[in-house]
């Protein structure tokens, strides 16, 4: 009686008998859910209180306690601006109103095309070279308020399938925190993180 | 620790320069020979508390399943050291996992990684993959009848699942609340009720190297009490800002001066967070020369956390930052005690007040006076009043303001607006909406107000 697709409940089938008690899988299931709507719906958490075998009540209380579960329509693009002590120190809150001023999204809301959502985060690990912006959680390190206004008109114009840490960095960023050097091909295409364990990955797009 | 060619996060170039085989070794060990090992490394916790991982091996009960967990849910602003291992040494973290697992009789660990991180979780399962395929983990690793199986996780964004109950918590798929200690002191019932030992990513990953080197080794790698190198995140405004791998017991001069490359743009430096947002300010007058290390940290009242160094200069405006790392924490509060919930979304609005100009001549003694409620007469270490310690973290920028910055407090007031920022409109950012608390009706109320 699932509403989700074969190929998602194979994978949620897959995730659970990583764990040794059902209730364990409902962070990565809820990131599944995500990945089938693009925002976490009730439809979505009473699927996952079935899968885990536990009420959507404590499903809801899982996912509101996280930031990272978007229970409201979310863009498909999710740009979090970090404005962190570090980032803060070196121009992060100059970076975040471009991105505001320029996609015309204030933080904490989504344009009504549901194309861009905007928010302002805490920490994202880059502090060594702040300020940093992520796209659906794929990193930017480096950014100047300039190349965000740029990274708004690319993702508006380009609307990129799958977004890669590795290439926006080498548009819009500049220094990184340590030398990544190796590419990487897989990125995101909605706004959550672009990992699922087992190798299989619906929102990890490769090639 | 972190010297890393293109390629080391594979397993073949981890095997080429000798990995795995000090995994395969602990096989033929004891767990008495292991622990023994480790207590003798003087190894201490990364993760921020700096407690003696071998002695937190020993504690662990002799129920099983007992459980291992890698602690990889690094959010502390500043930190960044946990996301440079796992992407580029993953198969240094496995092998310590192996070793952990192996020294406490386990069979089952997992990699709670940040939910902000895919790419490093990426890496970490590639990885975990790749040592599936070896036959390292898994059934019979290494040819023997041991089985360990790794689940990498990701999280859910909130710092709090970096203190262990409440990553264990998350991990039983629940709320990242903290538990109370004692009854649920991990190493007697953690995940599922069951003895848990939960370890930071660079603890783990020093392992290997322990049993290579050999305990003394390690331990004679600094001549001080604190053993072994140390993983510093070094940020702000310093010139060559970046993770350094450094022995214990150079000095801050040393780091911020000649390391760091000094002060951009030849300014003066004005403070700087030792050990990560939760730890007390240091400013040049005091402290400049003390040796980087945990017992000279905490007789200057403050900590080495998790090694995060943020560093500010003469133009820095401390009543903001001091607003934005309060921010934080009032951000991650869990929302369980009420001195941590309510203290931390105050302190961050009257800071916000000063800082737009709006401050009273008493609103320094009300910043104290409300830190007082979280963390009693602003004590180093704190006196909790807390589950965990989150709430107190919150006070150190307060302490700053106290001890060192009350004349910039005063001409904020005075002035009747920030010396260093011309604020206007949207000069400012508002709290973040949202996040694990609702707090929708403190966030609309006002600071108390109170009797001048």
């Amino acid at each position: 009686m699932s509403h989700w697709s074969e190929d998602t409940q194979e994978r949620a089938r897959q995730i659970i008998a990583r764990y040794p008690e059902k209730r364990s899988a409902v962070m990565p299931l809820l990131y599944l859910a995500m990945a089938e709507e693009g925002y976490l719906t009730g439809d979505g958490m009473e699927e996952v209180a079935r899968w885990c075998e536990i009420t959507p009540a404590q499903v809801l209380s899982v996912a509101s306690f996280y930031t990272m579960y978007k229970r409201e329509r979310t863009g498909q693009y999710l740009v979090s601006c970090c404005t962190s002590i570090t980032c803060m120190l070196l121009g992060a809150d100059d970076v975040l109103h471009a991105v505001e001023d320029e996609s015309g999204v204030p933080h904490g809301e989504t344009d009504d095309e549901g194309l861009l959502s905007v928010e302002h985060v805490e920490c994202i690990g880059a502090c060594g070279a702040a300020p940093a912006v992520q796209v659906n959680y794929e990193l930017i390190e480096g950014v100047s308020p300039e190349k965000a206004r740029e990274l708004v008109q690319w993702l508006k114009s380009a609307r990129p399938d799958v977004v890669n840490s590795d290439e926006m960095q080498e548009l819009f960023g500049a220094r990184r925190s340590f030398d990544w050097g190796i590419s990487e091909e897989h990125g995101a295409i909605g706004p959550y993180p672009a990992f699922q364990p087992l190798g299989t990955v619906g929102s990890e797009v490769a090639d | 620790m972190i010297d890393h060619p293109d390629d080391s996060h594979t397993i073949s170039r981890y095997e080429s320069t000798g990995g795995y085989t000090q995994s395969k070794r602990a096989l033929g060990l004891t767990r008495d020979e292991l622990v023994e090992e480790i207590k003798t490394s003087g190894l201490l916790g990364r993760g921020g508390a700096a407690f003696p991982a071998g002695l937190k091996w020993s504690f662990l009960a002799p129920a099983r399943p007992a459980y291992v967990i890698v602690n990889a849910d690094e959010s502390e602003p500043g930190t960044f050291k946990d996301r440079q291992l796992l992407e580029r040494d993953p198969h240094q973290m496995i092998e310590g996992i192996i070793i952990t697992s192996i020294a406490n009789e386990v069979h089952h660990a997992f990699v709670y990684v940040r939910g902000e991180y895919p790419k490093p979780a990426r890496r970490v399962q590639a990885a975990v993959d790749e040592a599936y395929a070896k036959g390292y983990l898994g059934n019979g690793i290494f040819g023997s009848d041991y089985e360990l199986e790794v689940t990498v996780h990701l999280g859910g964004g909130a710092y709090i699942c970096g203190e262990e109950t409440a990553l264990i918590n998350s991990l039983e798929g629940k709320r990242g609340e903290p538990r109370l200690k004692p009854p649920y002191f991990p190493a007697a019932k953690g995940l599922y009720m069951m003895p848990t030992i939960v370890n930071n990513v660079e603890t783990v990953s020093n392992l290997p190297h322990i049993l290579a080197m050999g305990a003394g080794e390690f331990s004679g790698l600094t001549g001080n009490a604190d053993t072994g190198t140390f993983m510093m995140s070094l940020s702000g405004h310093v010139s060559r800002p970046g993770n350094y791998e450094l022995p214990h017991g150079i000095t801050w001069r040393a780091l911020i001066y000649e390391i760091g490359g000094g002060i951009p743009d030849g300014k003066e430096l004005k403070a700087w967070i030792p050990g990560g947002a939760s730890a007390p300010w240091f400013v040049p007058e005091k402290h400049l020369d003390l040796e980087i290390t945990k017992d000279a940290t905490a007789a200057a009242g403050s900590m080495l956390g998790s090694g995060a160094v943020i560093v500010m200069d003469e133009d820095t405006c401390m009543v903001k930052a001091a607003e934005r790392v309060v921010r934080f924490f009032a951000h991650e509060s869990c929302g369980q005690c009420t001195p941590c919930r309510e203290g931390t979304t105050w302190l961050e609005m009257i800071l916000r007040r000063i800082e737009e100009g709006q401050g009273r001549a008493v609103d320094l003694d009300l910043l104290i006076d409300v830190s007082d409620g979280i963390s009693i007469g602003l004590a180093w270490p704190p006196k909790m009043t807390t589950i965990c310690p989150l709430g107190p973290s919150a006070v150190s920028p307060i302490m700053a303001l106290k001890d060192y910055f009350r004349d910039e407090v005063d001409s904020h007031v005075t002035n009747g607006g920030c010396p260093f920022h011309a604020h206007s409109e949207e000069g400012f950012v508002p709290p973040l909406e949202g996040g694990p608390v609702e707090r929708s009706e403190t966030e609309g109320g006002r600071p108390p107000e109170v009797a001048v």
